[in-house]
């Protein structure tokens, strides 16, 4: 089972890598169009800016459209915002248009980046849930979040507001923290991902 | 909801834990990978991992530290001590760090702050800051009133060796414009004390910034953690001596903030 992890540019991959190697799968790290086409599942992992991010994905954007048709793919944190129509981080930036809806900044009313072991609340089921309760803690880090405007979310978590903490969508799978630094359960829920793919 | 974070810190020398007082007088303390497995299995919710070598030797064993805990523990890391360009930051987080915190290097280019944080995302850039009462009634310095009287906090470089003159509310306000997304605050004369965090410090930079706060420096019991993240309004207490010595672990804590409605992952 080979997991295309997508190297948009900078930081850790080292522990998404580990994570889904846990998990069972064989990880490559790469933005070669190739290798991504052969992966049988691809992961957009959550480092750096919206608008690096986006540069960095320029020359494969349309394979990871074209693959959302037919394998599971899995965005974390910048990943997950990746999705959308468009971005306010840094001014307006267009996304890969996945998701309806746009990507804002935390409320001034909370400490921003949101640094930290939040819990979910459950919306509605995915078996990318299974096994992990109502309620359980994952690792956030964050500034700014997601607001789909179609019906996408698994689950949400509470920081100033209510902010879509897992979505899916047909075969696109994300979550706004990062399983992959969420200890054990956040394993689980790589685990699930896998299994998924696997079908 | 959000949760108060505990964190143990390793200090590591020349790829062993070591703790002493006021950064004096280091004693080992263990094998930082084993200890984080275990700090990992109490309920940690972060790790903290200063490197306090002094050779390059020292940072080529601290580079292989952190590969072998990334492999091994799936919380999220943070990494200090000796950083002092964007390519460090970039090979400490490659190895597989979240986070990078710094201080004397920010204090001599506060730059190294704004390149980090736009290259690699402000929440991987922790701006350590070390600082250290000054009791005199300086107008040119923010003071604060405290117990034991009016005084000013000076920020330190150097692993506490150096005074700077700056101001250390100043400064934090800075980090947090610079890009910074956390701030480890360390009181210099609370560390290694076991007489409580400087609770006065703590607050007011929690209160003058919009960014998240470790307290750091002079955990001795659970009272004092407690006082850091209520009265302190520090967003996360952080810990060395407390846990290798085993006098709690963090479950204990976390118990004991939890029965006080301290809100807390277990």
């Amino acid at each position: 089972m080979k997991v295309a992890i997508i190297d948009y540019g900078m930081g850790n991959l080292r522990s998404v890598y580990r994570g889904l190697e846990y998990g069972g799968a064989k990880p490559v790290i790469t933005i070669d169009r190739e290798e991504i086409e052969d992966s049988d599942a691809i992961v957009l992992p959550g480092v750096g800016a919206f608008c690096d991010a986006i540069n960095g994905l320029k020359g494969i954007e349309d394979i990871i459209k074209e693959s959302s048709k037919e394998k599971p793919i899995l965005g974390i944190c910048l990943g997950l915002q990746l999705y959308f129509s468009e971005s306010e981080e840094d001014g307006l930036h267009k996304g890969l248009d996945l998701m309806v809806g746009k990507v804002v900044k935390l409320p001034p009313t909370v400490k921003v980046p949101q640094m930290g072991w939040n819990s979910i609340k459950i919306k509605k089921e995915s078996r990318l849930l299974d096994g992990i309760r109502d309620g359980e803690f994952f690792y956030f880090v964050h500034s700014f979040y997601a607001k789909p405007k179609e019906d996408v979310t698994v689950a949400t978590t509470e920081y100033g507001v209510e902010i879509p903490a897992i979505l899916e969508k047909g075969k696109l799978y994300a979550t706004q923290f990062h399983p992959e630094k969420s200890g054990k359960i956040g394993l689980n829920l790589l685990k699930n991902f896998i299994a998924i793919a696997k079908e | 909801m959000i949760t108060k974070r505990i964190i143990p810190c390793l200090d590591v020398k020349d790829g062993r834990v070591v703790k002493g007082i006021n950064f004096k007088n280091l004693k080992d303390a263990g094998h930082p990978v084993k200890l984080a497995k275990m700090y990992d299995e109490q309920g940690a919710d972060e790790l903290v991992y200063l490197d306090i070598s002094a050779s390059p030797e020292g940072r080529k064993t601290m580079l292989d530290l952190v590969e072998k805990t990334a492999d091994q523990v799936f919380i999220p890391l943070t990494v200090g001590g000796g950083i002092s360009s964007v390519e460090d930051i970039r090979r400490i987080l490659k190895a597989g760090a979240d986070k990078v915190a710094i201080n004397t290097a920010a204090v001599k280019n506060p730059e190294i702050i704004k390149k980090g944080a736009t290259k690699f995302g402000s929440q991987c850039i922790v701006s350590a800051i070390d600082a250290k009462r000054v009791y005199e009634n300086n107008k040119t310095k923010n003071v604060i009133e405290t117990l034991e009287g009016k005084c000013w906090l000076e920020v330190y470089i150097y692993g506490g060796r150096k005074p700077t003159g700056i101001d250390a509310i100043t400064w934090a306000k800075k980090v947090e414009e610079l890009g910074a997304g956390e701030i480890l605050l360390t009181s210099m004369d609370a560390d290694g004390t076991k007489m409580g965090f400087d609770i006065p410090l703590t607050r007011t930079i929690s209160e003058e910034t919009n960014i998240p706060i470790i307290a750091s420096g002079g955990a001795g019991t659970l009272e004092h953690i407690y006082e850091a993240l209520t009265i302190g309004k520090a967003d996360a207490a952080l810990a060395a001596s407390i846990f290798h010595y085993k006098e709690y672990t963090v479950g204990d804590i976390k118990n004991y903030l939890k029965e006080r409605n301290v809100p807390v992952r277990i």
